[in-house]
């Protein structure tokens, strides 16, 4: 973010409940002002355990987020490969295993994989967070098909998490049956991150009055919407 | 003593606590988290945690991101 000005006004505009944050050693932290920021604007704080590679380094990670935040509520991020940022399946799994055990309400970055998010969920997962693409690559949902096999396959909330590029991206996610989603760059590395904030509020508006709504099948061909009864011969 | 912090050499008293570590390192933060030798540290213990020469400490504070 640009500013603590834009970060706020932004989170306000957006609309949103619960921003994620980071641990980082304490020389590479952000200002305490930015956590102030963020209490005054009423959120709820998420930890993630965003940059670890095994099991071992998230569950320590959420431990100490636990104490740092109060909160047993973690986002859990395991990455297997530093260009693509994608999660590491075997590492998540093992680490959501974990840390249900230890009580943490545990919401799992995960792939979009239909059959690993049902191992999540089955794992005691509070949530599952499916990617629509790389992390901060803005793509969007590259395979909607997966996502909605993911939405049936799960009774648990389903959170688009990643790939959101623009606010059609958002309300994609909605519209395909996802009960939220959770987006950073698209916000913070827009020209005017406050309107941009506002644009993903109202897509995932929109997106979830469309599902609820329940849209038309698609078709091959033409159906008119003009009956053809009463055609004068002209 | 000698105990390395965040990756750095740190000399510290010889009675240092965890407790003195974060009043000197935690730039303002309160929400704060300390690993010592990979275990967590939970805050109610930090005044009791007496140091050791050659401890590893992770001394962590928030900071923005997705």
């Amino acid at each position: 973010m640009p500013s603590l000005e834009t970060l706020e006004a932004a989170v306000r505009a957006s609309g949103t409940q619960l921003v994620t944050v980071a641990l980082r050693r304490v020389e590479a932290s952000s200002s305490a002002s930015m956590l102030e920021v963020l209490d005054r604007c009423g959120v709820r704080l998420l930890p993630n355990t965003a940059g670890c590679r095994t099991a071992r380094e998230a569950v320590l990670t959420a431990r100490l987020a636990r104490e740092a935040f109060g909160t047993d509520w973690v986002k859990l991020e395991v990455i297997g490969d530093e260009h693509t940022l994608l999660p590491d399946a075997v590492e998540l799994l093992d680490a959501a295993e974990q840390l249900v055990a230890e009580g943490f309400t545990v919401l799992p970055y995960t792939t979009d994989d239909p059959v690993l998010g049902r191992r999540l969920a089955d794992a005691g997962c509070a949530a599952v967070m499916p990617l629509g693409s790389p992390i901060g690559s803005g793509l969007g949902i590259r395979n909607p098909h997966s996502i909605a096999l993911l939405r049936d396959a799960v009774a648990v909330p389903v959170v688009l998490d990643a790939g959101i590029g623009t606010a059609s991206d958002a309300a994609l996610a909605m519209e395909l049956g996802c009960d939220a989603v959770l987006l950073a760059s698209a916000v913070t590395r827009a020209r005017d991150p406050e309107a941009m904030a506002l644009a993903m509020r109202q897509a995932v508006e929109g997106g979830r009055l469309a599902r609820r709504a329940g849209r038309i099948p698609r078709r091959w061909h033409a159906e008119a919407s003009t009956p053809f009864q009463g055609l004068p011969e002209l | 003593m000698q105990v390395t912090v965040n990756g750095d050499p740190t000399e510290l008293a010889d009675d240092a606590t965890v407790a003195d570590l974060v009043a000197a390192r935690s730039g303002g933060h309160d929400r704060v988290a300390v690993a010592l030798n990979g275990d967590v540290v939970p805050r109610g213990s930090w005044p009791a945690t007496r140091l050791s020469p050659g401890d590893a400490l992770e001394v962590l504070a928030p900071t923005a991101g997705g």
